[in-house]
C-alpha cells in the first residue's frame, strides 16, 4: 500500500533533480547580471560529452568532470560573446540552445552509425557507478529510507550545490561582490571589482553545473540514444521558469524543483494512486489524463503570472540582468 | 570593432548550428549522373533521414533497401525532403520540390500528409503518389499502404504468454503511445493481448497510455509504474524508444520491444519484438511503377499485407524465451500466411503441449470487447479492415487501460 507513496516521493526526486542543476546554474549566471537562455543546449552538450567520456573511462568521476568542462566551455563561449564582445545575450543564448541540441544529435547519430555503435555504450558499468548509494542507517528507515535516502550520488551533489551556492551568495565576500555586479555593475566597478572576470567565472561555473544536470539525465535513461528525442527534452526551459519561481534563491530552487516535481510525477502516477486507494483517491481517474499532462505547465504558467504581478516575489531579480555592461558608458 | 567581431562570431556560431541541421533538410541530389534507368524516387519524411531508429528510420531503410533490390542507386536516384511536419502547405512545397527533381513516384510516410497528397496527385497525373497509413486513394496514381503489424504483435504475444505461464505472473503490461484514439495503437494492443490469451487465458493486459509517440522519461516511468504498482512481469510497448525494455531489464522482468530487436538494449529481459520490413512494399511499388505506371493502381492498388508478404515479422527469438515459444509461433505464422485464420476473427487459437509436441486448437468464440459488446460472432470472419478504416476503437476482453 505504502509502496505507491514511496515510489511517488522517490520519483519526484529521481526525475526532477536535473531541474535543480539547471536552475541553480542559471541562478549563478543571472546573479552576475547575464541572462543565459542556452540552458537546454548547455545541458545537452554536458550530457553527451560527459556520458561518452565516462563510459569510455568507466568512471563516474570522469563523466562529471568532462561534463562540467564541456559545458563550462560553452559558458566560456557565452561569456566571450556577451561580456567581451558585448553581443546580445538573448540571441546568443538561443543560438547556444540550437547549437547544443544539434551537437547532441550530431554526435549521437555519428556514434549510432559507427560499428558497434551507441548501444554498446549504454548499459555499461557507468550506470552501475550511478546506482543508488546505500547510506547506513538512513537508507533502512522504512518508507522514507527508500524515497529520500536511496538515490544516486548525483542527487545529493545537486542539493549540496544548491545549499553551498545559497551560502556563497549570503555569507561570502565574493558572493556579495557578485550580487553587486548583478544589481549595478558600474557601482561595483567603481569599487574596484573586476566585473568582466567575475562574469566570466560565474558564467563558466554556472554552465558547468547545468552540464552535470544534463549528464544526470543521460545516466537516468541508461544512456540510450534515440534519433528524434533529446535526453534534455525541454528541462532546460523549465529550469529558466523555475529561476523566477525561486526568486533567484538557490535554496528556494530546491523547493521549486520539488513542487514542480510533484505535479510532474502526479501526471504519471495519478492512475497508480487511484488504483491503490480506490476509495479515497478513486476520483483521480475521473479527470482526463491529458489534464495531468498539462498540469506541470499550467502550474509553471500560474507561477510566472503571480510572480510577475507582485513586486515582492521578484525582489531577488538582479536589476542589471540581461543588459550588457559597457565600461565606457559609465 | 568589437561589435563587428561579435557579429561575425555569432554569425559563425549560427551557421555552424544550421550546418549541423543541414543534412536533415537538404534533398539528396542527383548530380546529373547517368543511372541505369531514369527512374527517380521521391520521399517525404516526418523526421530526419539520419535517424538511427524509429519510424522514419524504418521507412528510409526500407526505401533504400528496395531501391538496391530493383536496381536503383539510392545515392543518385533518391530524393528526400525530411523533417516535414503534418502541415498541408509544407507537404505541398515538398511535393513540388520532388516533382521538380523529376521523381516518378513519391512516398509520403506520415498520416497527416493525406490531404496534400490527394490534391497534388490531381496536379501531377504522371507521378505516382503513395501514402503510408492513410485511407484515401484514386483510380490512377494515388494509393495508400499499410501492414498487418497486429499479426506480428500476436506472435510476440505468444512469447509473452509463455513467459507469464513460466513465471506464474498473469499481469502483463503494455506501454502505449495512444490508446483507443488510434486504430493503429488499439489494434496493436488487441493483437498482442489475443496472442497472450492463446497461451495463457488467465492473463490480464494492463495498458498505460503516455499520450505521445516518444518521450523517453515518460516511457520509462510508465514501465516502472506497470511493474511496481500493477505487478506486471512482462512489458510490451508501442512507443519510440527502448526505455520500457531497459526498465524491464533493470527490474528483472521480461518484455517485448517494437520496431527493432531490442535484445541489445535489454539482454536479460527482451523476448521478441514485432518488426516492419518496409522494403517488401517499397520493392513491389517501385517495380510496378517502373514497369508501367499506368497499371500501378491495378497491379498494386491499396496495399495492406502482413506476414504473407514478409512486410511484418517478429525479430529472432532471444534466449529469454520459453522453449515452446518457437513452435507455437511457427504454427500461428503458418495459419496467418496461408490465410486460413486471422487474429480478429470469431475463432480463437489455444496452444498446449510441451517442447517438440506443441499443438494448436481452434475453437469458435466471439470477439468481445472489455465492456462486453460482441464484435464478431463465434466463428465469424475477421474484422481486420477495422484496423485501416479506423473503426477499431475498443479493447478486447482481458485488456484494461490503467490511466
Amino acid at each position: 500500500m505504502l509502496e505507491v507513496f514511496t515510489l511517488f516521493l522517490f520519483n519526484i526526486i529521481v526525475y526532477n533533480i536535473p531541474l535543480l542543476y539547471g536552475t541553480t546554474g542559471e541562478i549563478m549566471i543571472d546573479k552576475s547580471g547575464s541572462l543565459n537562455l542556452g540552458v537546454e543546449g548547455t545541458m545537452a552538450i554536458g550530457a553527451v560529452a560527459g556520458y561518452l567520456a565516462g563510459a569510455k573511462c568507466d568512471s563516474l568521476f570522469v563523466a562529471c568532470l568532462v561534463s562540467f568542462i564541456a559545458s563550462g566551455l560553452v559558458g566560456l563561449l557565452f561569456s566571450f560573446l556577451t561580456v567581451t564582445l558585448q553581443a546580445n545575450q538573448n540571441v546568443t543564448g538561443l543560438t547556444i540552445t540550437t547549437f547544443g541540441v544539434a551537437f547532441y544529435y550530431f554526435i549521437g547519430n555519428a556514434l549510432s552509425n559507427s560499428a558497434g555503435g551507441w548501444p554498446q555504450l549504454s548499459g555499461t558499468k557507468l550506470d552501475a557507478h550511478s546506482q543508488p548509494v546505500h547510506i547506513p542507517g538512513l537508507s533502512d528507515i522504512p518508507f522514507i529510507g527508500k524515497a529520500i535516502f536511496s538515490h544516486s550520488i548525483l542527487v545529493y551533489v545537486g542539493i549540496l550545490i544548491a545549499v553551498l551556492m545559497w551560502l556563497y551568495f549570503k555569507k561570502t565576500v565574493p558572493g556579495l561582490k557578485l550580487r553587486a555586479i548583478g544589481e549595478n555593475p558600474a557601482a561595483a566597478d567603481s569599487l574596484g571589482v573586476n566585473v568582466a572576470m567575475y562574469k566570466y567565472v560565474h558564467i563558466i561555473v554556472g554552465s558547468g553545473i547545468m552540464g552535470l544536470g544534463g549528464l544526470y539525465m543521460g545516466l537516468n535513461m541508461g544512456g540510450t540514444f534515440e534519433g528524434s528525442n533529446c535526453w534534455i527534452n525541454g528541462y532546460g526551459w523549465i529550469s529558466i521558469a523555475l529561476v523566477i519561481f525561486a526568486n533567484w534563491n538557490p535554496a528556494k530552487a530546491i523547493l521549486g524543483t520539488l513542487i514542480f516535481g510533484f505535479f510532474n510525477t502526479l501526471r504519471v502516477q495519478n492512475a497508480a494512486l487511484a488504483y491503490t486507494f480506490p476509495e479515497t483517491l478513486g476520483w483521480l481517474t475521473k479527470i482526463p489524463s491529458h489534464f495531468f499532462s498539462a498540469l506541470p505547465f499550467i502550474i509553471t504558467l500560474l507561477v510566472l503570472i503571480t510572480s510577475s504581478l507582485s513586486k515582492k516575489n521578484k525582489s531577488g531579480e538582479p536589476q542589471a540582468i540581461g543588459r550588457n555592461y559597457y565600461r565606457e558608458d559609465r | 570593432m568589437k561589435k563587428l567581431i561579435s557579429m561575425l562570431v555569432t554569425a559563425a556560431l549560427a551557421v555552424t548550428s544550421v550546418l549541423a541541421f543541414a543534412g536533415c533538410s537538404s534533398a539528396k541530389g542527383n548530380e546529373g549522373g547517368s543511372s541505369a534507368s531514369d527512374f527517380k524516387v521521391g520521399a517525404i519524411y516526418i523526421n530526419s533521414q539520419n535517424d538511427t531508429s524509429g519510424y522514419t528510420y524504418a521507412h528510409h531503410h526500407g526505401i533504400t533497401e528496395a531501391m538496391k533490390k530493383v536496381g536503383l542507386d539510392p545515392a543518385k536516384d533518391l530524393f528526400i525532403v525530411d523533417n516535414v511536419p503534418e502541415d498541408d502547405e509544407k507537404v505541398k512545397q515538398a511535393i513540388d520540390q520532388l516533382a521538380g527533381n523529376g521523381c516518378n513516384i513519391i512516398f509520403g510516410i506520415s498520416f497527416g500528409y493525406i490531404n496534400a497528397m490527394e490534391e497534388k496527385a490531381k496536379e501531377y497525373p504522371d507521378i505516382i503518389f503513395s501514402h503510408a497509413t492513410g485511407y484515401l486513394s484514386n483510380d490512377t496514381n494515388f494509393n495508400n499502404y499499410f501492414g498487418r503489424i497486429y499479426q506480428a504483435r500476436y506472435l510476440a504475444g505468444i512469447a509473452a504468454g509463455y513467459k507469464s505461464l513460466a513465471t506464474g505472473n498473469n499481469n502483463i503490461g503494455y506501454v502505449s503511445a495512444w490508446g483507443t484514439e488510434y486504430a493503429e495503437t488499439c489494434s496493436g494492443i488487441n493483437g498482442f493481448a489475443l496472442g497472450v490469451f492463446s497461451v495463457n487465458p488467465d492473463a490480464k493486459v494492463s495498458v498505460y497510455e503516455i499520450s505521445t509517440w516518444g518521450d523517453q522519461e515518460l516511457e520509462r516511468q510508465a514501465a516502472e509504474t506497470l511493474i511496481d504498482t500493477y505487478g506486471c512481469g512482462v512489458i510490451a510497448q508501442h512507443c519510440d524508444s527502448a526505455q520500457p525494455q531497459i526498465v524491464a531489464n533493470e527490474k528483472g522482468v521480461f518484455g517485448c520491444g517494437y520496431n527493432s530487436d531490442m535484445t541489445k538494449e535489454a539482454p536479460n529481459a527482451h523476448l521478441a519484438a514485432p518488426i516492419w520490413n518496409w522494403d517488401a512494399y517499397y520493392a513491389t511499388a517501385m517495380k510496378a511503377a517502373m514497369t508501367n505506371p499506368a497499371t500501378f493502381m491495378t497491379e498494386v492498388g491499396n496495399y495492406y499485407e502482413g506476414l504473407n508478404a514478409g512486410l511484418v515479422d517478429v525479430s529472432a527469438l532471444s534466449s529469454n524465451c520459453e522453449p515452446q515459444t518457437k513452435e507455437a509461433i511457427e504454427l500461428a505464422k503458418k495459419m496467418m500466411i496461408s490465410g486460413e485464420w486471422d487474429v480478429f476473427s470469431g475463432v480463437k487459437l489455444s496452444f498446449s503441449g510441451d517442447t517438440g509436441s506443441v499443438t494448436v486448437e481452434k475453437t469458435n468464440a466471439p470477439l468481445v470487447t472489455n465492456d462486453g459488446t460482441e464484435i464478431v460472432a463465434a466463428g465469424g470472419p475477421s474484422v481486420d479492415d477495422g484496423v485501416i478504416q479506423g473503426s477499431m476503437n475498443y479493447y478486447v476482453e482481458g485488456v484494461t487501460q490503467v490511466n
